[in-house]
């Protein structure tokens, strides 16, 4: 398949591990930041590829696992009320909010819906004038504009019973968070999708003010094992910049019009992240005179404020601090099929990843 | 909250085995292990017996409908434990409202499949339900066929040892992604058909060319992760496969990137694993690939003596990794 076997190559791949083995002389600790790189990473068996002194750490970048119960909470809360439909991301269903999930909503007879995009959302409500319609959002810079522009579709054409909970999150102040929280991380692998969004500009304060090493990087083999690469090399250097690898999408600058979109729909606010609790100016919500489109707003859900995890440690491992391997629930009372934590039920959560993909996990 | 039954307990994975364990199994016992069909030995005569529920949503998609579904996979599930599959029976519950036209179609398909797969449809039953308590149409279908002597290992894998080849007879994951490119509410449309097709032909000339698989099992819910999974803990054995051995035709590969699917972990309905001696990989090919439905048909994998009871891959970077029962929600409603 094209654009897909090129960065797949396997003696390319092989050459770059002979590099990277080459130019790694000292113990380098790397975060991929995003649960999309995680599952790859797994997936094609990447660290069976890399040296041992060089260590690979799940972020905070899968939106599911960095959605606080209390946000679950809402939507469980707005799933139970009369003549409302939730249309959501299938990662959502099986999240454990402080009481329920939406999969045990929907066994109870709460209307419950799967989608693909908010704009599959949009269409439910037009499919159903008399019910409220309320899609959860997640995601990050990458999917925050498509609901910017499925709101601002819903407000041309007038479907007023299209309505968003917003828990969309931005990254750079999640990084900085991790960084501030003493992590020890040599480099990111930077997010590829968000930065195609936002560009590569970003993330210049982490290397500017942190001194840490940033590239970009894309999602198939040939591209992390040379971000991993260029990663090693930059430390060895000491010039810590930023660097993009995924250079066939990401630009320096991203792109304007959906930064347009998504700014005109959303303000940034204060938002809670699983693991790494409230970050300052880390979240987006509905502005104001889009009011009418706020779920929030209009039916008032309720949450608990409670963030207790119990024994689970999805906080410390969104951290970087920990690997899935040092929970005690892991693999035993915490699996895909009955998960304790978020990690463990979205595909791009380190928890879920490991399971799945990890000889000896 | 009093527990409840979950669309993950219907998924073929790791909930489902739990289910069957802790309810069925504890109220109805069991003998023997747990394979697709039963194999039995009554009065000299061998045979295998099987049932199966199928509840597809939509109820017509590329390649099929729910009609030719019940059979061919009674058929295969019959056929892959080494036995001729002869008699059918099947129950129908419908739901009030459905149109003539939609029962004849599905009727007039099973009819016609039971004719190429040399099946009788010989018992039935039928019952209908109130409008909103059954989607349409659910169809049952149990099915019985006799064994040769000395085929009866076929299905519980005892006889293989490290070193045996797997053999898979085509591209995986084309009927989950037909089913759900033919859903209503899937906004995008790929050229993908079912591979929904009855195998007992394809099986009786592989055992007719004088060759008995160690092992064979059709690959349906769960995908070819589930029965390679199913295989290492029934037998304590591991298995290698490499991904690249692998068949996947190319709109399912695009598909699955998109959705971010694993086309290990799709449905099936036209496609077995059959584990072989090394020395007879070569006529089993011929054999395979000499026929319709095996012209894709691939050696993917082998028994190692690795560590037990796992299946790694080899993938296609070169890396290696495990893999796992499917868990969680795959797609419902998709057999």
């Amino acid at each position: 398949m094209k654009y897909i076997d090129e960065y797949r190559n396997k003696d390319l791949i092989l050459k770059l591990a002979g590099h990277i083995k080459k130019s790694a002389l000292a113990g380098y600790t790397f975060m991929e930041v995003c649960g999309g790189h995680t599952n790859a990473i797994h997936r094609f068996g990447i660290p069976s590829l890399l040296p041992e002194n060089i260590r690979l750490l799940s972020g905070p970048g899968c939106p599911v696992c960095v959605t606080g119960k209390d946000f679950i909470d809402k939507v469980v809360s707005c799933s139970g009320m009369e003549n409302v439909i939730i249309a959501t991301f299938g990662d959502l269903v099986r999240v454990p909010g402080s009481y329920s999930s939406l999969e045990k909503e929907r066994a109870s007879g709460s209307d419950i819906r799967i989608v693909l995009s908010a704009l599959e959302a949009l269409d439910i409500a037009r499919k159903n004038p008399d019910k409220r319609i309320v899609f959860p959002a997640i995601g990050f810079e990458t999917t925050a504009p498509g609901t910017a522009v499925t709101i601002l579709n819903a407000r041309k054409e007038g479907t007023d019973n299209f309505s968003v909970i917003s828990s969309h999150k931005i990254m750079p102040p999640a990084m900085e968070a991790i960084i501030k929280d003493g992590t020890s991380i040599d480099g990111f692998i930077c997010p590829g999708h968000v930065s195609v969004i936002t560009g590569s500009h970003i993330y210049d304060f982490i290397a500017g003010k942190y001194n840490i090493a940033c590239v970009i990087a894309g999602f198939e083999p040939v591209d992390l094992m040379q971000a991993v690469l260029m990663l090693v090399n930059q430390v060895n250097s000491r010039k810590p910049a930023v660097e993009i690898q995924y250079n066939r999408a990401v630009t320096h600058n991203g792109n304007d019009l959906a930064k347009e979109y998504m700014q005109s729909v959303f303000e940034p606010c204060d938002a809670r992240w699983r693991g790494l609790g409230m970050i300052p100016g880390s979240g987006l919500r509905l502005r104001k005179e889009f009011g009418n489109f706020d779920a929030e707003r209009i039916l008032a859900p309720v949450s608990s404020l409670t963030d207790d995890d119990g024994q689970c440690i999805c906080g410390d491992i969104l951290r970087g601090i920990k690997t899935p391997a040092d929970c005690p629930l892991f693999g035993t009372s915490c699996t895909p099929d009955n998960p304790e934590g978020a990690c463990m039920v979205s595909g791009e959560g380190a928890c879920n990843t490991w399971f799945k993909y990890k000889i000896n996990g | 909250m009093a527990e409840k039954i979950t669309l993950g307990h219907g998924s073929g994975g790791r909930l489902m085995h739990t289910l069957v364990t802790d309810v069925f199994l504890k109220h109805f016992g069991t003998e023997g292990p747990l394979t697709d069909s039963a194999v039995r030995c009554q009065e000299g005569v061998i045979f295998a017996t099987t049932t199966d529920s199928y509840v597809v949503d939509p109820l017509f998609f590329p390649g099929g409908n729910i009609g030719k579904l019940a059979v061919c996979g009674t058929v295969n599930d019959i056929a892959v434990s080494g036995a001729v599959p002869q008699f059918l029976s099947a129950a129908f519950i419908i739901e009030e409202g459905l149109p003539f036209e939609v029962l004849e179609a599905v009727a007039g398909t099973m009819a016609e499949e039971a004719r190429l797969a040399g099946v009788k449809i010989i018992a039935g039953d039928t019952k209908v339900v109130e409008k909103g308590k059954c989607d349409k149409i659910f169809i049952t279908t149990s099915g019985t066929g006799w064994l040769k002597p000395g085929l009866e290992y076929i299905s519980t894998g005892e006889k293989i040892k490290p070193d045996d080849k797997i053999i898979i007879n085509g591209a995986v994951g084309d009927h989950a992604l037909a089913v759900l490119c033919a859903r209503n509410n899937f906004s995008f449309k790929a050229p993908v058909i079912s591979d929904c097709a009855s195998l007992n032909h394809l099986i009786r000339k592989i055992i007719s060319g004088g060759i008995i698989p160690k092992f064979m099992r059709d690959i349906t819910r769960g995908g070819l992760a589930a029965v390679l999974n199913e295989l290492a803990e029934m037998t304590g054995s591991s298995i290698n496969i490499d991904e690249e051995h692998v068949p996947v035709n190319e709109p399912v590969r695009g598909m699955c990137e998109l959705l971010g699917f694993d086309p290990l972990y799709l449905a099936n309905e036209g496609k077995f694993i059959a584990v072989v001696d090394p020395s007879d990989v070569s006529k089993v090919m011929e054999i395979m690939r000499n026929d319709e439905l095996g012209k894709q048909s691939a050696v993917i994998g082998e028994i190692t003596s690795g560590n037990k009871n796992i299946v790694t891959l080899i993938t296609p970077a070169g890396g290696r990794r495990i893999i796992h029962m499917p868990s969680g929600i795959q797609l419902p409603r998709i057999c």
